[in-house]
């Protein structure tokens, strides 16, 4: 040692051992690092797919504990789905909603603004829509191009009012949005309920009196006598208002100086602050753009399947699986689309199957799956020697 | 952790207390330290000298069990250590005061001491560890409430609380980094104190400072980091000048000697009067405050961290309120206004943070690049925007500036520090401002980014631009300045045309120019 | 309507609620936000009152119901402390698999009939209180008074303990708490647990105790939600967190009692002769925790503090990644 002692130049160095000094029995650790380089394009695709996989494979494990069989129910949610062109029809119907929630949370997200109140404004969209039929606003034998707009119109105004308060809130005092979306959401339900039953209730019955046909969504069906293989499906147009709805919110979101003030204040706010951008006025926006999104959704889903004011087909919880939905399409509005038809014939399948509860854990697992495989685009793993110089 | 190979006796004692050989360390991209050599004598002040971003910090930090090195030795009392967290260097009585206090805003003085020890078990006990911690500090000469909850305190007393910390836990070997960066001057002054009554008490003490005046002034020993690697080692302060201290630290006779043409001020573009702010905590940062930059020019803010700088920025580019006073750019008054306002108006602003206010780090560089030109054609097209406009927008500025990026779709948290800067003056500098306020735009970038960044603001300088640079680094605004004012406790102490560092450093001490031109001489610094 | 009997069932109901905060005060403290408390209550439910339906021991129901949803909880800390992901996006993803894990389990429970309940008691002194005793300490169920004593022990342990010290400086500034050799993952990794723990125990109170049964989500009816919203409303201090858990208690069975007699305050009782007003009644609690909230957020902004400082923040340590 005393030799070393003295003064000694760099180049001597070398020979001093390195600092791992204990060898371990395997000369390889697992060593986890930041990405510094963006990952290549398929990579997140083929992780969301992993993701996918494993989820479904965990879902099948506690399937079996719960004395299912889990291929069985696999197969039947296929086949209940897409197996032939009427439940691809009836797997479009229930995707329908999701696509306007999925949309209405994404571009919330996309600000950091977690709106989980899309059920709630789906819900006061619907009610928006049914008030329009039911006080009524317009007379009778309105024209159906009339009528479908102002109830459009009307859903979307009872939505963004339920956006509103949350994004005023937040936006002025820093209340808390999550917690002021959620109680929304009950606040909508006690509201629409309170309406069913003791304003325009049929015959004491929980609904109200169907819409009259001038109310209704136009629908595949409606066209059978012209095209014959439309017969007996009930998509309606409300999927193609969702699917344009998509096209409009992506243009919005990546072409748009709006859009980009958007994705600056989600990204860096400070940064959105420093570049001039007004963040107190774009949190009220956005919320409200976003519950306007989930209340066309209700009327869409009123005047395209439920033609009436009703709790339960309404109050579904198409809101809660548009944040999942907006989720797993990262944002992306096309996404979201993709992503509603695959949820939509989980959830049309899913009620054949027992238990019920099914497509709800399914959901939360693939979930839970995708937020963790996200931390693989972080970081990645490699394999390191001991004592390699890195 | 302890060594196996410890063969001194007990009644020869090392003559080291910390040894240190052929430290290698590398973080992603960077060499940090090349087999660093670094030794410290008991009862000591050494310093360790650097400009920044010579690796000083890490050396430190590898010592204080934060970091670990890649190759090398660390020897305590001549022991071979291998530290694996700060807590064991701890144990072998080595504390360091980091730059950023590392304490809980919420909780008091005796808290944040206690905080990570084995006693007391379980029962705070508070009022009798008040006493004890009071009665340490006093020994030390560090006085400071014990009761008192950290937010309440000064920067100064906030120091103290950390090296109590660190004498509470044993701490024989002290690493102080760059204490005196956030100190107003009497607080050095008392720190210095301290520092002399420790080492009387029988500790060592590490005092890493890029200041020369600084290591000059306290310490006995020196070593010198140039770039991660050791350019002198140990050095007795008295054999050696400041002359000599400064080519170790920079590797050349001049610097930052860049060229510039004799200054042709034009009119007042920026008019600063009487301004009065407040900053976060809602005490007052700027007082009566009024200074002009003329176009063409650029006028140098000197000042100690922490006496106005950043709310003065924040006032002139309209992200904070004044509450007296008004700003004028070009005769129109842009305080009380919104960002916006004045960036429209020619205002372009490059920030002390690069990464947290200056940047998105998961957008493009497109995406960062227009942020201050997206609401104008041709990058706006009507309410929409023209996405073929600005990709190519991006790829020239990726060319001219010279900027190092895949492609301009790559998101820019991917991107080195002075990439990253060069974004930013690309971004700013293409506005064809009328003003610029630069924040510290060189801090933490390495030598050649420096430069590049040096070059930029001098040719915006002559393009006509006002600039007004405010930083800490004396040599950088003394190179670049046509003039220069020094701000203490949100006041101009006096500006200089000529390069008098010695009036300068005075009045960063807060002494203002006429007190210190009536002294007559200003010598004795 | 009596006022005494209103005030005993809010203090019953305001025990499901003070747990559950409690334990997410824990939990965010120590810098983890989770919004699984909601699906972490129907775990614990579930588990409780199918565990009692099947052993016919409800104190076993109670310890299995903390321990599924502690082991919930830990998927959470695991995403959100070693993931780093989004504790937003993990804690809602984490009310839903719950929540679907209740409902797939407890998957015919709502039919099964009769389980044996927790006991209620009395406690002989304080129970002779006038006023107090009889709201207090009479005929409560066990798990009340295991909430009595929860409170002034949570706020001594959060203040005046080294852990509870420990607890605060990882919430508020961990690195400085990992410098001095705290283990801030470990810590972060224990309170989610605790929190976890505590929802389960909040759920196993409504399931056993308060309104005993299994009602798939609606034994839980967004308790949950409020309980995060007490915590901010408290301003993460377990006493006002206790005040607040009992005053919605006494809400909520307000608004569940007011809807009985024929008279109110001499007037005749609308809600008894509307029944339909009643669903403007439900809102309430939910509008009570909106307006509860607004005056939490705006103090936090008068008084320059509030949350933790580091909440919902993961910890990346340094540079020696995990």
């Amino acid at each position: 040692m005393s030799e070393m002692d003295t003064p000694n130049n760099s180049t001597s160095s070398e020979e001093i051992p390195p600092s791992e000094p204990i060898i371990r029995s395997f000369p390889y650790r697992l060593r986890i690092e930041p990405r510094m380089e963006e990952p290549a394009r398929w990579y997140p695709f083929l992780l969301f797919l992993g993701a996918l996989v494993l989820a479904l494979v965990i879902g099948g494990f506690l399937l079996v504990l719960a004395g299912g069989d889990p291929l069985r129910s696999y197969a039947h949610i296929a086949r209940a789905s897409f197996g032939n062109i009427g439940v691809i029809s009836d797997t479009i119907v229930k995707a329908t909603p999701i696509i306007f929630t999925g949309l209405a949370c994404s571009i919330a997200f996309r600000m950091h603004l977690w709106n989980i109140g899309a059920e709630g404004q789906f819900i006061m969209g619907a009610f928006g829509a049914g008030a329009v039929v039911l006080i009524p606003l317009l007379p009778e034998g309105t024209p159906v191009w009339i009528f479908i707009p102002v109830m459009a119109v009307a859903g979307i105004v009872a939505g963004a009012f339920w956006g509103f308060i949350p994004g005023f809130l937040k936006a002025r005092l820093k209340v808390n949005e999550i917690i002021t979306t959620l109680m929304m959401n009950y606040i909508a339900i006690a509201w629409i309920n309170f309406f069913i039953f003791a304003v325009w209730s049929e015959g004491g019955f929980q609904m109200t009196t169907k819409f009259p046909d001038n109310a209704w969504l136009p629908r595949l069906l409606d066209y059978a006598n012209r095209i014959p293989v439309f017969r007996g499906l009930t998509t309606h147009l409300g999927f193609l208002i969702g699917v344009l709805a998509a096209f409009v919110l992506w243009y919005i979101i990546f072409r748009s100086r709006w859009g980009y003030e958007i994705r600056l204040i989600g990204d860096n706010p400070r940064a959105a602050q420093y570049a001039g951008i007004n963040i107190q006025r774009n949190t009220i926006l956005v919320m409200m753009v976003s519950g306007a999104l989930a209340g066309l959704g209700g009327m869409s889903e009123v005047a395209g399947v439920v033609h009436r004011l009703q709790t339960s087909p309404i109050a579904a919880g198409y809101g809660f699986t548009g944040i999942i939905v907006a989720w797993l399409a990262k944002l992306n509005p096309f996404g979201v689309v993709l992503v509603s038809i695959l949820f939509g014939a989980l959830i049309l399948a899913g009620r054949e199957i027992q238990p019920s509860g099914l497509p709800k854990m399914i959901q939360g697992i693939i979930l839970v799956c995708l937020i963790a495989s996200d931390f693989f685009i972080r970081y990645r793993i490699r394999f390191v020697r001991l004592g390699e110089e890195i | 952790m302890m060594a196996k190979n410890s063969h001194n006796d007990i009644d020869n004692p090392p003559s080291f207390v910390v040894e240190m050989r052929g430290i290698v360390k590398r973080f992603p991209g960077v060499l940090a330290n090349d087999h660093v050599d670094f030794r410290l004598h008991r009862g000591e002040i050494h310093a360790l000298l650097g400009e920044n971003g010579a690796g000083k910090s890490t050396l430190m930090n590898v010592l204080a069990g934060l970091y670990r090195q890649e190759v090398g030795t660390v020897l305590v009392n001549g022991q071979l250590v291998n530290f694996s967290s700060p807590g064991d260097a701890i144990q072998a009585g080595i504390g360091m005061v980091h730059q950023h206090f590392m304490l809980v805003p919420s909780q008091s003085v005796t808290e944040n001491i206690l905080l990570g020890l084995d006693k007391p078990r379980f029962r705070m006990e508070l009022a009798k560890y008040d006493s004890v911690i009071a009665e340490l500090g006093e020994r030390f000469g560090l006085r400071v409430d014990p009761r008192a909850k950290i937010w309440q305190l000064s920067v100064g007393e906030q120091q103290r609380v950390e090296i109590i910390k660190m004498l509470y836990r044993g701490a024989e070997v002290l690493i102080m980094d760059e204490p005196t960066a956030v100190l107003a001057p009497q607080e050095i002054e008392v720190l210095f104190n301290t520092l002399h009554s420790m080492i009387a008490n029988g500790k060592s003490i590490i005092f890493i400072s890029h200041k020369l005046q600084e290591v000059m002034a306290i310490a006995d020993r020196v070593t010198v980091l140039q770039r991660g690697k050791t350019t002198a080692e140990g050095l007795e302060i008295e054999n050696i000048t400041r002359r000599e201290l400064a080519h170790l630290m920079v590797g050349r006779d001049v610097v930052f000697r860049v060229d510039k043409k004799p200054s042709e001020p034009g009119n007042v573009v920026l008019d600063v009067q009487n301004v009065v702010a407040e900053n976060d905590k809602g005490l007052t940062a700027i007082q009566n405050l009024s200074l002009q930059v003329r176009a063409g020019e650029i006028f140098g803010l000197a000042g100690v961290a922490g006496n106005g700088q950043r709310e003065l920025a924040q006032v002139i580019t309209g992200l904070r309120k004044v509450n007296q006073g008004r700003v004028l750019l070009n005769n129109k008054v842009i305080s009380n206004r919104s960002a916006r306002f004045s960036i429209q108006r020619g205002l372009a602003y490059v920030p002390e943070d690069r990464t947290h206010v200056g940047t998105s780090p998961n957008l493009s560089m497109t995406d960062n690049v227009i942020m201050k030109n997206y609401r104008q054609p041709p990058i706006a097209r009507g309410w929409a925007i023209d996405m073929t406009t600005a990709t190519t927008f991006a790829k020239d500025l990726k060319q001219d500036y010279d900027i190092a990026i895949p492609n301009v779709d790559t998101p820019v948290r991917l991107l080195s520090g002075g990439n990253l800067q060069r974004v930013i003056l690309a971004r700013e500098i293409s506005g064809a401002p009328t003003l610029m306020v630069a924040v510290q735009p060189t801090r933490g970038l390495d030598v050649g980014a420096i430069e590049s960044v040096h070059r930029l603001l001098l040719s915006q300088r002559e393009a006509g631009t006002a600039i007004l640079l405010i930083s800490e680094d004396l040599e950088e605004l003394l190179a670049l300045s046509d003039c220069i004012a020094v701000i203490y406790e949100g006041q101009i102490m006096g500006e200089v045309m000529d390069e008098n560092i010695d009036i300068i450093g005075l009045m960063m001490t807060g002494m203002d120019l006429e007190e210190i031109q009536a002294g007559g001489s200003a010598k004795n610094v | 309507m009596d006022l005494i009997i209103i005030l005993h069932a809010g203090v019953a109901s305001g025990t499901v609620l003070l747990f559950a905060t409690l334990g997410e005060l824990f939990a965010e403290r120590s810098g983890v936000i989770n919004l699984g408390v909601e699906g972490m209550m129907l775990i614990g439910a579930m588990s409780a009152y199918s565990v009692a339906l099947y052993t016919g021991n409800p104190w076993l129901g109670v310890v299995i119901a903390m321990l599924a949803a502690g082991l919930i909880s830990q998927i959470h800390a695991f995403i959100a402390i070693t993931l780093q992901a989004d504790q937003v996006v993990s804690g809602l993803a984490i009310t839903f698999l719950a929540t679907g894990i209740s409902l797939v389990l407890g998957e015919g429970l709502s039919k099964a009939g009769a389980v044996s309940l927790l006991p209620n008691l009395s406690i002989p002194l304080l129970s002779q209180i006038p006023l107090l005793g009889a709201i207090f300490f009479t005929k409560q169920s066990v798990l009340v008074y295991i909430g009595f004593l929860l409170i002034p022990l949570a706020w001594y342990y959060i203040y005046y303990t080294r852990p509870g010290m420990h607890l605060r400086a990882v919430g508020e500034y961990p690195a400085a708490a990992d410098a001095l050799g705290i283990n801030v993952f470990r810590l972060r990794y224990f309170y989610v647990f605790l929190g976890g723990i505590l929802a389960g125990l909040s759920g196993a109170t409504i399931s056993l105790a308060i309104s005993p049964g299994w009602f798939s989500e609606l034994t839980t009816s967004g308790q949950g939600w409020i309980a995060i919203g007490l915590v901010i409303f408290a301003q993460w201090d377990p006493l006002r967190a206790a005040f607040g858990a009992y005053a919605f208690g006494a809400l909520r069975r307000l608004i569940f009692d007011i809807q009985g007699p024929t008279t109110l305050l001499g007037l005749a009782n609308p809600f008894y002769y509307n029944p339909y007003w009643g669903f403007i009644l439900q809102m309430m609690p939910y509008a009570f925790t909106i307006i509860v909230l607004v005056i939490g957020s705006r103090e936090a902004l008068r008084k320059r503090l509030g949350a933790p400082a580091a909440i919902g923040v993961p910890y990346i340590r340094g540079e020696r990644g995990l």
